[in-house]
């Protein structure tokens, strides 16, 4: 597993209090991560905060699996 | 009129997490004061206060983790946390847990607290000052906000009834648990969840109470000598927090279910001082009327009442509550026990009326008065018995619990053992 998906996974566990093995590549946020509309918004900004970039709010809406926010990062940072 | 009784409580206090502790260590005397631990208090006035004891959960002490999942307590403010955790430990006292629709309809929720999410506010503007709006966490506002209690225990519990909130500063837990009984009384609802929870404990709180001149400075060598209701040495008040909570029911319902019933709720009166925000007015008529509309309410005279749990901060208003105390009674005062157990807890602001309130129960069904800790000087002469350094076994059929608040907001409330 890369670097930033290491990192992505370590903030979506502390953040959601899931078990490690749960966030696989399609797991949803929202569907498999038992996540509502206000943890999305906190996930988007602790990855912001983690990565130094600034993810706008209609890319935010796209993010919706572990695997979106994964390729998101990779390619913004 | 609808009778409301008390069939559940739960307790978060300096003292202890849990009634039976908070109540044991208060009848032994001892005091919940501290130099502050939450943070360093150096450069602040007053560096001591009651702080809830944190720990494991083992002997008292409150570990945030038994009462609420670790990735939702980073959602809320500590005072939504307290009062949860002593809302948890009401509702199971009471054993009241609806699962049919109907009869969640007919149980509300109406927790107050006086100040609500402070360190929140404090900490998130600091923060946003630093890093930008974009960093302010959805869950700051939901987090922060004073009905969030009552909002939290609606959703965990499924109560569906009236869900309300009160914020009177420090009236607020006495006025939440007598709009409460009356939501019942009118028949809006048959069982609620009512009282209040503060955690104001942190520099700009302390800062704020300082500036006022409200909080005892004194005492940093011995905390625990701070709170001194009625003494000659008072000088202030010593900042408490945590959460007084009880379930309230009608009368029928209690008893068709078989509850456990603690006391009767029976009175509940208000007034306004309409004189200084922050001083009470001189001549305690304010309190007086307060006191005198609960008694109405409850269809009894001043000489019916046997305990007083007083509003008793350790600051220079005492004496004018006992002036208010003392002419009410007349004749009956030399028969009346009055204590603040803001001695022993410090003054938890919003929460006090309820935390005060549970006291006050108890001590009809144990019939013993709390003490006045650290009353060794009296201030003033009076016939009144103020339970001095212990605690005063008696018959405690009625009590009168008083609080008062900034804004000169007044409420006193009426408890007495079942009939």
């Amino acid at each position: 597993m890369s670097d930033v998906a290491e990192r992505v996974k370590k903030i979506v566990v502390e953040h959601l209090g899931v078990e490690e093995d749960k966030v696989t590549e399609n797991a949803s946020f929202i569907d498999d991560l038992g996540a509502d509309s206000l943890d999305t918004v906190e996930l988007v900004m602790a990855f912001e905060e983690e990565f130094g970039i600034e993810i706008p709010d209609d890319a935010a809406e796209n993010i919706q699996t572990f695997g979106d926010a994964v390729k998101f990062i990779t390619e913004a940072a | 009129m609808r009778r409301v009784v008390v069939t559940g409580l739960g307790l978060v206090t300096p003292l202890a997490c849990g009634v039976e502790e908070s109540w044991s260590r208060l009848l032994a005397g001892q005091s919940g004061a501290d130099r502050i631990g939450q943070f360093d208090p150096e450069g602040l006035t007053t560096t001591y206060a009651c702080e809830v004891p944190r720990g494991d959960g083992s002997n008292g002490t409150f570990n945030a983790d038994d009462w609420m999942e670790p990735k939702e307590q980073r959602k809320v403010d500590t005072f939504i946390l307290f009062g949860v955790a002593a809302a948890q430990q009401a509702v199971e006292d009471s054993g009241w847990k609806p699962t049919d629709i109907e009869a969640q309809a007919r149980t509300g929720v109406l927790i107050g607290s006086g100040i609500g999410g402070l360190n929140s506010i404090a900490n998130t503007a600091v923060m946003m000052e630093e890093k930008g709006p974009r960093r302010v966490s959805p869950f700051f506002v939901p987090g922060a906000l004073i009905n969030l209690i009552s909002g939290q225990v609606s959703i965990r519990y499924g109560f569906r009834g009236p869900n309300h909130s009160v914020v009177t500063a420090c009236s607020t837990g006495a006025h939440a648990i007598g709009d409460a009984a009356r939501l019942i009384q009118w028949g809006d609802a048959d069982v609620m969840v009512a009282g209040g929870a503060e955690a104001a404990i942190c520099k700009i709180g302390i800062a704020g109470f300082n500036a006022c001149k409200a909080l005892s400075t004194k005492y940093a060598d011995d905390p625990t000598k701070a709170s001194r209701p009625y003494d000659a040495d008072r000088d202030g008040f010593v900042m408490g927090e945590g959460a007084g909570i009880v379930v309230l029911e009608e009368y029928e319902h209690a008893v068709a279910r078989g509850a456990k019933i603690y006391g009767e709720y029976l009175g509940y009166g208000m007034s306004g001082d309409a004189y200084h925000i922050t001083a009470p007015a001189e001549d305690g008529d304010g309190a007086r009327r307060s006191m005198e509309m609960a008694l109405k309410r409850a269809g009894l005279t001043p000489a019916d009442i046997d305990y007083v749990n007083a509003h008793g901060t350790s600051t220079m208003a005492d004496t004018i509550e006992l002036g208010a105390v003392e002419r009410l009674m007349g004749d009956h005062a030399s028969k009346v026990t009055m204590s603040s157990t803001k001695s022993a807890t410090g003054h938890l602001l919003g929460a006090a009326g309820a935390i005060e309130a549970i006291f006050s129960i108890l001590a009809i069904r144990d019939q013993v008065a709390p003490p006045t800790i650290n009353l060794d000087n009296p201030a003033v002469e009076t016939k009144i018995d103020l339970a001095p350094n212990a605690k005063v076994e008696r018959k405690i059929d009625t009590v009168l619990s008083n609080s008062f608040g900034f804004g000169g907001t007044n409420a006193s409330l009426v408890f007495g053992k079942v009939r």
